[in-house]
C-alpha cells in the first residue's frame, strides 16, 4: 500500500462528508434518540455534543486498534463494553464539573451507550479501518451530529424561551415591547421532531441527490 | 392495585417512550415502513423490556445501591457501586437478548422466524436501556411496580411504532413535496402524533 499523508484528500473527505452528504442524523438516521430530548436549551446540547465527540472518537480508535483481536461473534458485547466504559468516564466528569447540566441531562448521558451513531460507526467503519482513519471518521460524524443538535437547540431556545445560553436576547432587543410572545410550544417535545423535520427539508432542497424516491 | 394501574397507564400514555422521551427513535424510524414488521418489532420490545427491567431492578437493589450488599456481609453497608450501573444494565440487556434469542430459536421456530431478525437490534434500542435507567431514577418501591412500568413502556412503544407504520403506508400515495419525502415527513408526522399524545398530560393519576 502506498503511503498516504495524514491529511490526504481521502482523509479530509472522511472529516467533511458527515457534515452534509452523509450526515449521521439527517441522512444515516442514527442517534436521533438523544438528539431530540436534550435540545430545549443550548447549554445541555453543547455539553452533549462534546460528550459524544469524546466517546465516539476514542471508541473508534480503541475498537480499530482491537479490530484484529475481536472474534466477530462477540463483537457487539465487546463494543458495548468499550462504549460503556467511556460513557461512565464522561458521566463522572460531568457530575464533578458541571453538576447542574448533568442533572438536566439525567438518563441521556447513560443513553450515549445505545446512541446508534456510536454503534453504527464502530460496526461500519472502525472494524475495517486503521486507527487514524477511524479517528477522523469519529470526529467527522460527531461534528455532523453536533451541528444538528446545536441548530435545533438554537431555534428551540430562541423561539421557546427567548434566550441563548440563558442570556435574554429578545428582551434586550426590545421585541416584547412590540407585543411579541414566546412560543411555548417550542419547549415541548413534539416540536423537536418538527424542527428536525424542517432542517431535513431545507437540507434536501439544497442537496437534491439526498431526496428519497418513495 | 390502583397504584399499579396508575403506573401502567402513565407509562403507556403520559410518559410514552417515543413521544415524551424520544427513546428508541432509531429503530422506530428504520422499521416502521410496513405494519407487519413493525408489529413484530413492537412485540419483541415489549417482551425484552418486561424481562430486563425487573432483572435490573434486582441488580440495583441487591448489588449496586449504597448499602445494598448488606445481605452478603454487614461490613458492606457503605459500599456504593451505583457508578457501575450503566455497564451492568447494558451487560444484562445484551446477554438477555442473546439468551432470549437462543431460547426462542430452540422452542418456537415460528416465533423465531417472525421476531428473530429484530432481536439483535434490540440490544442497542435505547428504549430498553432507557426503561432501566428511568426505573433506577424513579426508585420504584417493589419489583411488581418495576415490572408493570417496564411492560407499560413496552406497550407504549408498540402503539407508537404501529401507529406511524400505518400512517406511512397511507402517505405513500399522497403528494409529499420531494424534499420532504421519506424521513422528513416521518419526523413531522411523529411530531403531530406527539402533540396528540400530549393531551394525555392533563390527566392526573
Amino acid at each position: 500500500m502506498s503511503k498516504e499523508t495524514l491529511f490526504s484528500k481521502k482523509n479530509r473527505l472522511l472529516l467533511t462528508d458527515p457534515l452534509d452528504d452523509n450526515n449521521p442524523v439527517t441522512v444515516q438516521v442514527l442517534g436521533i434518540c438523544s438528539a431530540l430530548a436534550i435540545t430545549v436549551q443550548l447549554k445541555p446540547a453543547v455539553v452533549m455534543a462534546l460528550s459524544v465527540l469524546f466517546v465516539l472518537s476514542v471508541a473508534n480508535v480503541l475498537v480499530s486498534l482491537l479490530r484484529s483481536f475481536i472474534p466477530s461473534r462477540i463483537r457487539i458485547i465487546v463494543q458495548l463494553v468499550v462504549i460503556a466504559t467511556l460513557v461512565i468516564l464522561v458521566d463522572e466528569v460531568l457530575k464533578a464539573f458541571v453538576y447542574d447540566v448533568s442533572k438536566e441531562l439525567s438518563v441521556f448521558v447513560g443513553l450515549i451507550i445505545t446512541n446508534c451513531i456510536i454503534m453504527g460507526r464502530l460496526e461500519a467503519f472502525a472494524l475495517a479501518n486503521t486507527p487514524w482513519k477511524s479517528f477522523l471518521d469519529g470526529l467527522g460524524n460527531a461534528f455532523g451530529y453536533g451541528w444538528i443538535l446545536i441548530a435545533v437547540a438554537f431555534f428551540r431556545e430562541l423561539l421557546g424561551s427567548g434566550t441563548l445560553f440563558g442570556y435574554p436576547v429578545l428582551e434586550k432587543i426590545g421585541l416584547y415591547e412590540l407585543g411579541y410572545e414566546n412560543n411555548g410550544m417550542m419547549i415541548l417535545p413534539p416540536m423537536a421532531l418538527v424542527t428536525v423535520g424542517v432542517i431535513i427539508w431545507i437540507q434536501r432542497m439544497k442537496n437534491e441527490k439526498l431526496i428519497e424516491s418513495n | 392495585m390502583q397504584d399499579l394501574a396508575n403506573i401502567f397507564i402513565k407509562s403507556i400514555f403520559i410518559d410514552n417512550m417515543v413521544f415524551a422521551y424520544f427513546l428508541g427513535m432509531c429503530s422506530y424510524l428504520a422499521i416502521s415502513k410496513t405494519v407487519k414488521t413493525s408489529v413484530g418489532m413492537g412485540f419483541a420490545v415489549i417482551f425484552v423490556v418486561s424481562l430486563t427491567v425487573p432483572l435490573n431492578y434486582i441488580i440495583v437493589n441487591f448489588v449496586l445501591n449504597e448499602g445494598a450488599l448488606v445481605w452478603l456481609h454487614p461490613d458492606f453497608h457503605d459500599v456504593d457501586l451505583s457508578f457501575l450501573s450503566f455497564i451492568m444494565f447494558i451487560a444484562v440487556i445484551a446477554s438477555m437478548v442473546q439468551l432470549v434469542e437462543m431460547i426462542i430459536e430452540k422452542f418456537s421456530p415460528s416465533l423465531y422466524s417472525s421476531l428473530g431478525i429484530f432481536l439483535p437490534l434490540i440490544a442497542v434500542n435505547c428504549a430498553i436501556l432507557g426503561a432501566s435507567l428511568f426505573m433506577k431514577e424513579r426508585a420504584y418501591n417493589s419489583i411488581v411496580e418495576a415490572t408493570v412500568f417496564g411492560f407499560g413502556s413496552g406497550v407504549g412503544w408498540f402503539l407508537a411504532i404501529v401507529g406511524i407504520a400505518a400512517i406511512r403506508e397511507k402517505i405513500r400515495y399522497s403528494h409529499v413535496p420531494p424534499a420532504l419525502r421519506g424521513l422528513g415527513i416521518t419526523f413531522i408526522i411523529t411530531g403531530l402524533m406527539g402533540i396528540a399524545f400530549m393531551s394525555f398530560m392533563g390527566i392526573k393519576l
